[in-house]
C-alpha cells in the first residue's frame, strides 16, 4: 500500500510513547520470566535483586508437584476443540445472516451480543447445578460445551463482519453457474474468508486458553485447564512467586507459540476490510 | 428458440411497490436494452429474469416454460455482472469451468468448451492468471467467457460496461454486439447510458418508476416517443421543451404559437386538442438550425460549447425559458450574441397536460429498423 506523496512523517514522540507502552505492557511478563529463575526467597525479597544465580528449581518442582502434561492438553483439549465447534456452528449462522438478512437479523445479533453484557457470576449458581446434576464438573467436555457457548456471540459476529466484506454478487454468480447453498458457502465463500476465519479461530483459541473464571469454579483436577495449574500455585498454604511464575510461564508458552507463528494472519485478519 | 415473455410482473419488499406491473414480449435471438433513470427498477428486472429476486406477482416465461418458481441455474440463462463478479480465489480457467463442473459434466469436454470459448474471446495467454492479476476489460472478458461455457438460452447483461473508461466501452459495446450476432442468442441488457441502449438495441424498454414507458425499435423511440419522459430521456443534448397554445386545429396538423409570436404546423393527429389548450412543444436540439425554418425562436446565447464537429449553444429566450441548439461545428455564435433559430416543423412534437405525445401523422421511414430478426 503507497503512501500518498503529500503523507508527512509523525512527529518524533510518537515512536518514542509506542515504545514506552510497549515495555510498560511487556515489564510484567518480563519480570514474571526474571522471577521464575529466582528462588522463593530472592523472589520475595526487596528490594528485588536484579542480578542472581538463575536456577530451574522452581519448574522442576512445578512439574514433580503437578501433572503439567495433562493441564496442556485439557488446555490444548477445550481450547481448539471449543474453537472448532464455535466455527462449525457460527459459519452457518454467519452466513444466513450475512447473505439472507430478515428484518430481525440486526436484534439477533446485538441479542446474541447481550449475552456478553451480563457479569458470568450472575449465572455461576444454575450453570454449576446444572453441570451438577448433568454429571459434567470437572470434564474437559463440560469446559468445550461453556467455552464454546461463551465465545459463539464474539465468534458469530466477527464471521458476520467478514462475511458481509465478500461482494454479494459473487455468491450470486455462483448461483447463476448452478451451486446449491452448500456449494455456495464451501466452494465460494469460505475461501475467500479464510483470513477472517483464521483470526476468529486465533481469537477464540487465545480467549478460551485465558479464560480463567469458569474453569476455576467448574473443575479441579481431572478437567483442569492451565489457568487451575497455575492458580493452584497461589494457595492458602503460603506464597510460591519464583513456582507461580514458572508456572504461569509454562501456561502461557504455548499460546505464545501459536500466537507469534500466526502473527501475520490475525494482523491481516483483523485489518481485512478497512483496508482495500 | 428462446422466447422471453413478462405478464403483469410485479415485485414488492414489504409495502413498497418496485415493479409495478410490466408486460414484455421479448422475441427470440432479440437483443432487448431496458434502460432507464436509477431507480427505475430495470436491474431489479432483470434480476427476477435471472432468478436472483422472487417475483411477487405475474408470469414469467422464458423459452414457453414458466419459470417464476425455478433456480437460477434451471432457467437456462447466463448473467454477466456489474462487478464482472468474478471468483477470486480461482484462475480464470477454473472461472470459466465452474458451471460445467457443478453440472458434473467430463473434465475433457469442459477444458474443449473452456478453450473454446477463450480462443473467441482471446483469453488463451491469461487461462492460469487470478481476476486481480487482469484488467478491467479483461475481467469484462472473463464475465462474458463464464456466460458463454454455459451456451445459455438467454444472456443477461447488468450494466456490463460501466466500470469500464469510455475507450474500452466502446470496443466492448462493438464486440458484445458482434458476438451478438456470432452466437444467435436472445440477450437482454439493463444500461442507465441511452447511447448504449440506442447503438446496441434491436427494441428498446424504458422504464421509469416501474413501470413501462415505451417499447420500441431505437428510432421509434427517437422519432414517436411515447411521452415526454421518454421524449427526455432519448436523445444527447436533451429535447426542449417549450410552453405554447394552440391556434388551431386542422387535419394536417396542429397550428401552435411559439415563443416570440411565430405560428407552426405541427403535423400531428390533433384529436382531443382544442383552440386554446396549453400544450408542451418537444424540439431536439440537433433539429434546430441557425437562420431558416418553419418558425423562428430568438434569444441570446449564454453558453457556447464547441466540440469540433458540432456546437452546442445555450440560448435564453426573450421568455427568459433556456434550450439547447445543436448547430454546425463551424457556427460563428459567441456568448452574447442575439441569434435566431429555425424550427422545421415536421421534427416537433406534442405533449398534452397529461405527457402523452400527439401522434405523428407520419410514421417515420427507419422506425421500425432493428426489428427485423423475428420481429413483429
Amino acid at each position: 500500500m503507497s503512501m500518498p506523496s503529500t503523507f508527512q512523517k509523525p512527529p518524533r514522540w510518537i515512536p518514542i510513547l509506542a515504545w514506552v507502552i510497549a515495555v510498560l505492557i511487556f515489564f510484567p511478563i518480563f519480570w514474571m520470566a526474571l522471577t521464575s529463575f529466582k528462588t522463593e526467597t530472592e523472589a520475595i525479597s526487596t528490594p528485588p535483586s536484579l542480578f542472581f544465580t538463575p536456577t530451574l528449581e522452581n519448574y522442576n518442582d512445578v512439574i514433580d508437584r503437578s501433572n503439567y502434561a495433562r493441564f496442556v492438553w485439557n488446555s490444548i483439549a477445550v481450547s481448539f476443540g471449543s474453537t472448532l465447534l464455535a466455527l462449525a456452528l457460527a459459519i452457518p449462522a454467519a452466513y444466513a445472516m450475512a447473505f439472507f438478512p430478515t428484518k430481525r437479523t440486526p436484534s439477533t445479533l446485538l441479542w446474541m451480543l447481550s449475552t456478553k453484557m451480563m457479569p458470568p457470576v450472575g449465572v455461576l449458581i444454575p450453570m454449576y447445578l446444572i453441570f451438577k446434576t448433568l454429571g459434567l464438573l470437572d470434564t474437559v467436555t463440560g469446559l468445550l460445551i461453556i467455552y464454546t457457548l461463551i465465545n459463539l456471540p464474539i465468534v458469530v459476529w466477527m464471521l458476520y463482519t467478514y462475511f458481509k466484506d465478500v461482494p454479494g454478487e459473487i455468491l450470486e454468480a455462483g448461483r447463476v453457474d448452478g451451486a446449491n447453498p452448500m456449494q455456495e458457502l464451501f466452494l465460494l465463500l469460505l475461501p475467500l474468508a479464510v483470513p477472517g476465519i483464521a483470526s476468529t479461530g486465533l481469537l477464540s483459541v487465545i480467549l478460551s486458553w485465558n479464560e480463567a473464571f469458569w474453569s476455576l469454579n467448574l473443575t479441579s483436577s481431572q478437567g483442569a485447564p492451565l489457568t487451575a495449574f497455575i492458580a493452584s500455585f497461589s494457595s492458602p498454604q503460603g506464597l510460591f512467586w519464583a513456582k507461580l511464575s514458572a508456572a504461569s510461564l509454562m501456561a502461557i508458552a504455548p499460546i505464545l507459540v501459536v500466537g507469534w507463528m500466526s502473527q501475520r494472519q490475525l494482523v491481516s485478519g483483523l485489518t481485512f476490510g478497512a483496508v482495500k | 428458440m428462446a422466447e422471453v415473455v413478462l405478464r403483469n410482473i410485479k415485485k414488492s419488499f414489504g409495502p413498497v411497490d418496485i415493479i409495478k406491473g410490466v408486460d414484455i414480449d421479448i422475441n427470440d435471438k432479440e437483443f432487448v436494452v431496458f434502460v432507464g433513470p436509477s431507480g427505475c427498477g430495470k436491474s431489479t428486472l432483470l434480476r427476477m429474469i435471472a432468478g436472483l429476486e422472487s417475483i411477487t406477482d405475474g408470469e414469467l416465461s422464458i423459452d414457453g416454460k414458466r419459470v417464476n418458481d425455478l433456480s437460477p441455474a434451471d432457467r437456462g440463462i447466463a448473467m454477466v455482472f456489474q462487478t464482472y463478479a468474478l471468483y477470486p480465489h480461482m484462475t480464470v480457467r477454473d472461472n470459466m469451468g465452474f458451471s460445467l463442473k457443478l453440472a458434473k459434466v467430463p473434465q475433457a469436454e469442459i477444458d474443449k468448451k473452456v478453450n473454446e470459448a477463450a480462443r473467441i474471446l482471446k483469453l488463451d495467454p491469461l487461462m492460469d492468471r487470478k481476476p486481480k492479476a487482469l484488467s478491467g476489460g479483461q475481467r469484462q472478458r472473463v464475465a462474458i467467457g463464464r456466460a458463454i461455457v454455459r451456451n445459455p438460452k438467454v444472456f443477461l447483461f447488468d450494466e456490463p460496461l460501466s466500470n469500464l473508461d469510455a475507450a474500452l466501452r466502446v470496443q466492448m459495446r462493438i464486440e458484445i454486439a458482434r458476438m451478438h450476432s456470432d452466437f444467435n442468442a436472445t440477450m437482454i441488457y439493463v444500461t442507465h447510458d441511452q447511447v448504449e441502449a440506442m447503438t446496441m438495441a434491436d427494441k428498446i424498454v424504458v422504464l421509469q418508476g416501474g413501470v413501462v414507458e415505451q417499447i420500441g425499435s431505437p428510432l421509434e423511440l427517437y422519432h414517436h416517443p411515447a411521452n415526454r419522459f421518454v421524449a427526455g430521456f432519448i436523445g444527447s443534448p436533451t429535447m426542449n421543451f417549450l410552453d405554447v397554445t394552440v391556434k388551431g386545429v386542422a387535419p394536417e396538423g396542429v397550428t401552435v404559437e411559439l415563443p416570440g409570436g411565430d405560428s407552426l404546423l405541427v403535423p400531428v393527429v390533433g384529436g382531443a386538442a382544442k383552440v386554446g389548450d396549453q400544450l408542451t412543444l418537444g424540439v431536439r436540439p440537433e433539429h434546430l438550425q441557425e437562420g431558416a425554418g418553419n418558425g423562428r425562436l430568438t434569444g441570446t446565447a449564454l453558453v457556447v460549447e464547441r466540440l469540433g464537429g458540432a456546437t452546442y449553444a445555450y440560448v435564453k429566450l426573450a421568455n427568459g425559458v433556456m434550450i439547447t441548439a445543436e448547430v454546425d461545428g463551424n457556427s460563428h455564435i459567441k456568448v452574447n450574441d442575439q441569434i435566431q433559430l429555425g424550427v422545421r416543423s415536421e421534427t416537433c412534437h406534442l405533449f398534452g397536460a397529461d405527457g402523452l405525445a400527439l401522434a405523428q401523422s407520419a410514421r417515420h421511414p427507419l422506425a421500425d429498423v432493428g426489428r427485423g430478426k423475428g420481429g413483429h
